[in-house]
């Protein structure tokens, strides 16, 4: 998996290999055009963006939709801009991440190493409710916790996000103990540690891999959520993707481009961050949540 | 084995046992029971057989709705999958600045369905988006108005969210092509097998159980998709880019009809079963055939 290319630089271009440097010229293009497009039009006035190429660059450099995307712009009839949702979804993020992630290491460590009757059978279960579409689950999902008093609160959505987050987190953290050599545990177990000790002894400091993976997953999974928080977050804690979608999709008034895209980066900079700085670490987290095991 | 040696594991995955009881089977279990009632605001018992079921196929709208689930998982599916594989195969040329490419072409991965959706409304803005710009250089007979356009808005759909979605393939298939050994690359250069031919009909089929993968996550996500067209086209125009999802959503919660929101999700849920049952199948009975070996 290496990065550098190894082995002799090929002698000469060949028309292949120019083709072939075309193709992914193109393909890089048609990547980056959003970003680009979103990036000058939050630079632009109104007046430009009226009036000129959306392609172009900015003839002169606008600041005014950025402090307007943060605290000014209205969601129907509040218009404190992101804010509050940028906050929101940190209150949400936070202890979904923590309280999933734990759970999700002990059903791991529990399936890979204290197996009894019956636990691979709900584990299956429980991975059958990774495929399972939201939808079919929100409605009833919300008259559990309207029962237990929790629905629209901030509790109530941590709940969903760990209740979702666990068929991957888990199937995670049980392939990787798997891999774990056996002999570790039998020797902790022969030094007389229990389920508690040996996790926390010797599991937990071996886990720091998996668990980096596990919360970038989460993290970026959680921020972008946009149907959980809308069902279940209620209107105290509404993250900040649905204030985005009500700040661009208001029906009254003079739609501000600019001041949509800048509320569109601003939305996606905690995930483009973590995947920034993560780089490996998330492909990573893809390639682990994908492979079945 | 004594059974209290386990009682803590027990202990440790009741959460994970009880979420999947409750919420993964209950919450089908209690939806199935309610579509074959006539409730609208709230449920309540009372049996109407599979009325619902009937009145669900009976809508234009549920069969648009159903089309338009075919026309993106077709769509999607196979763009993600070509243009993932096209990247990581060209990716796996040792080309220049790899790293940097495949930066660019997984950061649309880290962003929300709903960021996805409203950057590219923004760019297929059919007064200022990218038709203008066409136009501005001298393309007068470029047309881009899908997004108001009645049967190409589910094709716009489907462009952003295989904007989205192809790093993802790609990675998965760079992490394939990466286990591929040395040894048959070199037998293939020896018996001087075209590169495109060795990739199409050797490396490819080598990488079944990756595109296999990649179709069952795909497929699995477009049977819920949902926030991407909302941010998109809010369905529209009219209800020309309804999906199941929205369907299900609208009837919960702004329609007050939940008999037939309660159908309409065991409809997305067999559909999903549908998808998953000859998958699992498959993974069960190639694994007992290795274990075999």
């Amino acid at each position: 998996m290496s990065a550098i290319p190894s082995g002799p630089r090929p002698k000469h271009l060949t028309i292949g290999r120019i083709g072939m440097y075309c193709f992914i010229l193109v393909c890089a293009i048609f990547f980056l055009m959003p970003l680009y497009v979103m990036v000058i039009t939050s630079l632009k006035d109104m007046d430009e963006i009226r009036a000129a190429n959306i392609l172009n660059l900015p003839k002169e450099l606008s600041f005014y939709s950025w402090p307007k995307a943060w605290s000014q712009a209205c969601t129907g009839f509040v218009c404190e801009g992101l804010k509050p949702g940028f906050f929101n979804s940190i209150k949400i993020t936070i202890p979904s991440v923590i309280v999933s992630v734990g759970l999700s290491a002990i059903n791991g460590y529990a399936l890979a190493f204290w197996r009894f009757k019956g636990a691979y059978f709900f584990f299956g279960l429980c991975m059958f409710g990774a495929f399972i579409p939201y939808q079919v689950m929100v409605y009833p999902l919300l008259k559990i916790e309207d029962a237990l008093g929790i629905y629209s609160t901030l509790p109530g959505i941590i709940l969903v996000h760990t209740i979702f987050g666990m068929p991957i987190l888990t199937l995670i953290f049980r392939n990787f103990y798997v891999s774990l050599p056996i002999d570790l545990f039998k020797a902790a177990r022969i030094d007389g540690g229990n389920f508690i000790k040996i996790f926390l002894y010797v599991i937990i400091p071996m886990s720091a891999p998996i668990t980096i993976v596990a919360v970038i997953l989460q993290v970026t999974g959680i921020w972008n959520d946009f149907l959980l928080g809308l069902v279940f977050a209620g209107r105290d804690n509404q993250p900040m993707t649905v204030q985005l979608n009500n700040i661009v999709q208001v029906d009254y008034g003079v739609a501000e481009y600019n001041v949509d895209m800048s509320a569109t980066i601003l939305t996606s900079l905690v995930p483009l961050f973590v995947y920034f700085i993560s780089g490996r670490w998330f492909v990573r987290g893809i390639a682990a949540g994908a492979i079945k095991g | 084995m004594p059974l209290f040696r386990n009682i803590a594991s027990m202990v440790a995955l009741l959460p994970m046992i009880v979420i999947s009881l409750t919420v993964f089977v209950g919450c089908i279990i209690y939806s199935f029971v309610y579509s074959l009632t006539n409730s609208k605001l709230v449920p309540v018992i009372n049996y109407v057989g599979f009325d619902q079921y009937e009145r669900l196929f009976k809508q234009r709208k549920w069969d648009v709705a159903v089309e338009n689930i075919f026309i993106y998982g077709f769509v999607f599916t196979i763009g993600c999958l070509v243009i993932g594989f096209l990247l990581a195969v060209l990716i796996d040329q040792k080309i220049r600045g790899e790293s940097l490419f495949r930066t660019i072409f997984l950061y649309p991965y880290a962003m929300s369905f709903v960021v996805t959706g409203l950057v590219w409304k923004w760019v297929l803005n059919p007064t200022f988006g990218l038709e203008n710009s066409m136009h501005m250089w001298g393309f007068g007979w470029f047309e881009l108005d899908w997004l108001v356009n009645r049967d190409l808005a589910i094709y716009a759909v489907c462009i952003a969210a295989v904007w989205q979605g192809a790093g993802f393939v790609m990675v998965l298939m760079l992490a394939g092509l990466r286990g591929i050994d040395e040894d048959i690359w070199k037998s293939l250069s020896i018996e001087g097998v075209a590169k495109w031919k060795s990739y199409l009909f050797v490396i490819l089929p080598m990488l079944r159980p990756m595109v296999v993968t990649a179709i069952v996550l795909i497929a699995a996500g477009v049977v819920k998709v949902y926030d991407l067209i909302l941010a998109l086209t809010s369905g529209g125009p009219g209800y020309a880019t309804t999906t199941p999802a929205m369907y299900v959503m609208e009837n919960f919660f702004s329609r007050a009809n939940l008999g037939q929101a309660f159908a309409a999700s065991i409809i997305m849920f067999i559909s999903v079963v549908c998808i998953l049952a000859p998958w699992a199948f498959y993974e069960f009975y190639l694994r007992n055939k290795y274990a075999a070996n």
